[in-house]
């Protein structure tokens, strides 16, 4: 039971810097390695020269909308302006499939991810702040504890305070209204925006919510300088380093920290030394789950917003999983397709219906029940969910649905002429179980993976019927 | 003071504290009982309903009861590229029930669950919330038979 890989791939060594295989848990070791340093030098520093230098860095949020750090700093009210409170959220429900950055930063540079907090704090002159772990990081949730602790007995958090506050269980929480939402004690379900976080947040006071690994990098930018900063990796949009997440079917999957700007076959190839077993790639889950696929043929495109979104694509939270050749992509869409069903949170008409379709559909096609015309529908609820809901789950969904259907297409094809999927003797994905099929009360879970494949109804059946739409339970 | 109302002090919002007192609830109980919703409505000053409808939105929560142990497979894509069905399977097998169902004789539960967020070490599997890593099928009778002691 091997551990991750952790490690710098390529220099700088910023997040994970001082980091040698030998974890920072405790505040003698940070210190050692200048811990704590930039703090003292920000609070010499106005409030607006902290977030000056934010800004001048271009740190862009490292969660998965890369919205620039230091300008939404920039829209917190000052105190004078506010009669309520001003918090600070970090965003640690780190739940999006392929990731797995935030925990190891909570692990391995806890103290560096608590002095971003106290930066951050001074830049918005915030009292309070909130970290929300997902609720399934143990381990990740004590460590912090434990050096938040230290940290507190050391004087080093001042009139600061510092609340880990554990989720539950929720993909969706990691959306920021949701997880006010649900650290206000209610139902994890995304608000309606405006008013942002900034202005009516955290008990409708001003609120700044940002990514652990993006308030790691607070005390980087205060250490080597905005103007240094601004010159690593991809510039002027994409500075600075990223905790890559590699995963899939390669030989050395891990953390690697690498500056923006690496390519995709770089990380693969050479810093994760390949597919493995010798075998050939068939597509990339590039940015997380929730975001189109790359193919082959897009594998020297540089890891930075920029050149990935000329070919349509994301860098998301970092996550580069490679698919090797065997895999179906019809089972890896239905894969995709389940998790988001899974995680809807019911609030959105076009989400919670949609999601629950594109199964339905993608299963047909995996199981030799669907049409020609099946692809076309699904491509359709694709574009109706796109940019219709409150947040962007259910675009998620749709995204990557959409992307194998239009980049694989032979393979959905081949799928429809077979009767049903032509590879599942080899596809590690063959029969994969969901956890949305442990629930029954749903009707994908009565019509199973063989059995009952008449249960499985078809949107437009429903509306030929009159049947009432999604026919939910 | 109780443990909810030391919990709670830690929030401007005493509501806020309601998703660690139904997680110290669940240690206690080992399930979200109605009596042990009673317990944190009464702590909280909330009603039983309202804490049952926040519970039955996270998944970590059980509305009903689980076996003295809890083994969650990882099925998400990342850990399926690599071997998360062949570990269901054998623990399935081991244990002669389904994903989502508890053994005959209440000692363990079996779920399959989403991404757990340690995708490089496939497959993921949280026995009693503490993640083993890199779990391959020839690991199950192990595992189980270390929590069976």
């Amino acid at each position: 039971m091997a551990d991750t890989v952790v490690e710098v791939a390529e220099g700088p060594a910023l997040v994970l810097g001082g980091y040698d295989g030998t974890p920072l848990v405790d505040l003698d070791s940070y210190r050692a390695v200048g811990g704590y340093a930039q703090i003292a030098k920000a609070r010499a520093m106005t409030p607006q020269e902290v977030t000056q230098q934010i800004i001048d860095s271009n740190l862009r949020g490292r969660g998965g909308a890369f919205f620039p750090t230091g300008r939404k700093a920039s829209f917190i009210p000052t105190p004078d302006k506010v009669a309520k409170p001003i918090y600070i959220t970090v965003n640690a429900d780190e739940s999006e499939p392929g990731t797995f950055k935030d925990r190891e930063i909570m692990l391995k540079v806890p103290h560096r991810l608590l002095e971003g907090c106290l930066i951050a704090a001074h830049a918005i002159q915030s009292k309070h702040v909130f970290i929300y772990v997902r609720g399934e990081y143990g381990e990740e949730y004590r460590v912090l504890e434990h050096a938040r602790r230290e940290a507190e007995a050391a004087g080093l958090l001042a009139d600061v305070t510092i609340t880990i506050h554990r989720g539950a269980g929720a993909y969706i929480c990691g959306e920021e209204t949701a997880l006010l939402e649900s650290l206000e004690g209610k139902r994890g379900q995304p608000r309606s925006k405006p008013p942002f976080p900034a202005i009516q947040g955290l008990y409708a006071s001003p609120t700044l919510i940002n990514n652990v690994e993006s308030i790691t990098n607070m005390p980087i930018v205060l250490e080597v300088g905005p103007e240094e900063y601004a010159q690593i990796g991809a510039p002027p949009d994409s500075t600075g380093t990223r905790l890559f997440c590699l995963s899939g079917n390669v030989v050395r999957p891990g953390v690697y920290e690498a500056p923006h700007g690496i390519t995709v076959r770089h990380l693969i190839d050479d810093i994760g030394g390949g597919i493995a077993g010798g075998r050939k790639l068939k597509a990339v889950m590039v940015g997380g789950s929730s975001f189109p696929v790359m193919t082959p043929d897009e594998l020297d495109t540089n890891l930075d917003a920029n050149s990935l979104g000329q070919k349509g694509l994301f860098i998301g939270s970092g996550v580069v999983c490679a698919i090797d050749d065997r895999t179906c992509i019809v089972q890896f869409a239905l894969r995709v397709a389940q998790f988001y069903m899974h995680e809807s949170c019911g609030k959105c008409t076009p989400c919670r219906v949609g999601t629950r379709w594109l199964v339905q559909i993608l299963r047909a096609v995996e199981d030799g029940t669907a049409r020609k015309q099946d692809l076309a529908i699904c491509l359709d609820v694709c574009d109706r969910i796109i940019g219709k809901c409150l947040c962007v789950l259910g675009d998620s969904a749709a995204m990557p649905v959409a992307s194998c259907v239009t980049k694989f297409r032979d393979e959905f094809n081949a799928h429809l002429e077979h009767g049903g999927c032509p590879f599942c003797e080899d596809s590690s994905l063959a029969h994969l179980f969901a956890p949305v099929d442990q629930h029954a009360h749903t009707p994908v879970a009565e019509a199973g993976s063989d059995g009952g494949k008449a249960a499985v109804a078809r949107p437009e059946d429903r509306v030929a019927s009159g049947a009432p739409w999604g026919a939910e339970p | 003071m109780s443990v909810y109302e030391e919990i709670a002090r830690q929030y401007p919002e005493s509501k806020s504290a309601i998703l660690p007192a139904l997680r110290h609830a669940q240690e206690r109980y080992g399930w979200l009982s109605r009596e042990a919703f009673e317990e944190v409505a009464d702590a909280l000053d909330l009603t039983p309903a309202y804490c049952m409808s926040v519970a039955s939105f996270y998944d970590m929560f059980h509305l009903e009861p689980v076996g003295t142990h809890t083994i969650e497979v990882c099925t998400n894509v990342c850990c399926g590229l690599v071997n998360a069905q062949p570990v269901l399977e054998a623990f399935e097998s081991e244990l002669g029930i389904r994903a989502g169902q508890t053994t005959d004789d209440g000692e363990i539960t079996l779920r399959a669950v989403e991404c757990l967020g340690g995708c490089s070490t496939p497959t993921i599997v949280a026995v009693d919330h503490v993640y083993k890593q890199s779990v391959t099928p020839d690991d199950v009778a192990k595992i189980v038979e270390d929590l069976r002691g």
